[in-house]
């Protein structure tokens, strides 16, 4: 590899790191020292924000409000776009192109549009300010694109295969969690992926539909906007935080996300 | 290959997923609708006013420019986001560790929530506590995001290129990977320079990722809220109030219900016909070739 890619991406990796860095080393410090000059390393370092945000449950329960309907909408949307993205890449059917590309459009729907109706459709049903109303409304989202991703990879794999199964008397269900399942099982992991990033990041409908039990943590920073100004410390600390989940996830799936970026398409 | 069977019965597969947008896509869509053409004073008393609604908002000066502002960002996103997002995955490496790290350290910025994206920029940009408002400040410029309109842009366009292009990257990197070898090596002995080889070879096979990733920086470069509302609220005056901000203050702000769904809908309608435009013009050219 030659050197000018290498500083290129080099300079690209570190515009990225950057800002990260500020808000880690801001999370150390006290609001004075923030405030009072800039400083490249944290003076005097401390852990008094974190402690702050664990031992106070109206914040750090708003951590595991979020993993709670985050996780809800990772297993809504795989048990029910799995055999729906089976079905569009194994048959032609009545209004199958239609319905294909209905469902995509739901991905463009600005989520301003639907706020208002969301609120009284999930009050109507008794649903507000549960976890299972976000993970609901965040299907919207990505149960389309769960569909679009694992279609693109069940297309790949050869249809002969399914045939053989149902000749050597295998059940469909038999057939679809015993083989096909295991033969799609970076797909399933990009999937799940994707709809923990989206559901994870999104904040507009969460924040609608929720108001105390289920408030996601994006919700609860901004409470650290109080009459004496920002808590810039606590604000660092608690972003810092949100970004651990997603880095996790990262380092589990980092084989498949190449592939999965792709859709499955490539 | 086996061609498709047809077979009605695959309705059964799909119906769960049906149910379950149809749930949360149909009945508040019908709700917008039925805003969009009532005057709705309290609970049950609206009455119809026809198409008065979509009149008022088309005419109104306040939601013309702040759709032109949103025209506007999204064509510079594209513009930006793209070229530079295939210049970082011809930049990354092929495999091994060094390939790993670029992946993670792509990947950060979009997992992070929307609304700490402002956040970290609102604490970088600014001169007194962030390191790239104290660098700009440093070597001299009058860099001030939350008072000079420019600044502001400048500040929110850099912002969305920080947090979007890794997806761009990671996109076209994948379809780079695809490329089988021998390609490279028969553009070798024909002593192909390096731009003829990403002319002639890499750039068609990244063309159907491309569309993926034009449409969904589109798509969601066009709907963008939290992050300009976290980093300067719209301002200074209302130089960065996006599409999706101006209908958040008409609908939940003042309650202007009616006008608020007309132009949910139009809103809806032009992100529609943009995405199909770019698609059917993209998979258009794609056929051409």
């Amino acid at each position: 590899m030659n050197k000018r890619k290498i500083i290129g991406i080099s300079l690209y990796l570190v515009f990225i790191i950057l800002p990260i860095y500020w808000l880690l080393i801001m999370s150390f410090k006290s609001n004075e020292e923030i405030l009072g000059q800039l400083s490249y390393w944290p003076q005097n370092f401390s852990l008094d924000n974190y402690a702050t945000i664990f031992s106070d449950p109206s914040w750090y329960m708003g951590y595991v409000n979020s993993m709670i309907y985050v996780l809800m909408n990772v297993v809504i949307t795989l048990v029910t776009a799995l055999p729906a993205a089976y079905a569009f890449s194994r048959y032609r059917f009545l209004g199958d192109k239609p319905l294909f590309f209905w469902l995509l459009t739901n991905k463009m729907a600005p989520p301003a549009v639907f706020l208002l109706p969301f609120f009284q459709l999930y009050s109507a049903v008794n649903l507000f300010d549960t976890h299972i109303a976000v993970a609901l409304a965040h299907c919207l989202f990505s149960v389309p694109l769960a569909v679009w991703i694992l279609e693109g990879f069940m297309s790949a794999i050869p249809r002969e295969i399914d045939e053989t199964a149902y000749i050597d008397g295998y059940s469909f269900p038999h057939f679809f969690i015993k083989i096909f399942l295991p033969m799609i099982r970076s797909a399933i992991g990009v999937t799940a992926f994707f709809s923990f990033m989206f559901s994870w990041v999104e904040l507009l409908m969460a924040r609608t539909l929720t108001s105390v039990n289920a408030k996601p943590i994006g919700a609860i920073m901004t409470r650290t906007v109080g009459a004496a100004g920002v808590d810039w410390g606590l604000l660092s600390a608690a972003g810092v935080l949100t970004i651990i989940p997603g880095c996790l996830v990262v380092w589990f799936v980092r084989h498949h996300i190449a592939k999965g970026f792709a859709l499955g398409r490539v | 290959m086996i061609p498709k069977v047809h077979n009605n019965r695959a309705w059964f597969l799909i119906l769960p997923v049906l149910l379950l947008v149809a749930f949360s896509a149909l009945i508040p869509l019908m709700t917008v609708v039925n805003y969009s053409v009532q005057d709705i004073f309290e609970q049950n008393s609206a009455y119809y006013v026809g198409a008065e609604w979509y009149r008022e908002v088309l005419r109104d000066p306040r939601l013309q420019a702040s759709l032109w502002r949103q025209f506007i960002f999204s064509g510079s996103v594209l513009l930006i986001e793209i070229p530079l997002g295939i210049l970082v995955a011809l930049m990354m490496p092929e495999k091994g560790r060094m390939a790993s790290i670029c992946l993670i350290v792509l990947a950060m910025p979009l997992l992070i929530p929307w609304n700490v994206v402002g956040t970290i920029w609102q604490i970088f940009g600014r001169a007194d506590i962030g390191l790239m408002g104290a660098f700009l400040v440093g070597i001299g410029l009058d860099y001030n995001y939350a008072s000079n309109p420019v600044d502001a842009w400048f500040t929110v366009l850099l912002m969305d290129v920080w947090h979007w292009t890794s997806l761009v990257a990671l996109l076209c990197y994948s379809g780079l990977r695809s490329i089988p070898s021998a390609y490279y090596q028969a553009a070798r002995i024909d002593q192909a320079s390096s731009w003829s080889i990403f002319r002639y070879i890499q750039l068609p096979k990244l063309k159907s990722v491309l569309v993926i990733a034009v449409l969904l920086r589109f798509m969601d470069s066009f709907m963008i809220y939290a992050e300009p509302f976290v980093l300067t609220g719209g301002g200074p005056g209302n130089s960065t109030t996006f599409l999706s901000q101006t209908l958040t203050k008409m609908a939940i702000g003042q309650f202007d219900l009616g006008p608020a769904a007309a132009f949910s809908l139009i809103y809806f309608l032009i992100v529609l016909l943009v995405s199909w435009l770019f698609f059917t013009t993209i998979t258009h050219l794609d056929s051409r070739h």
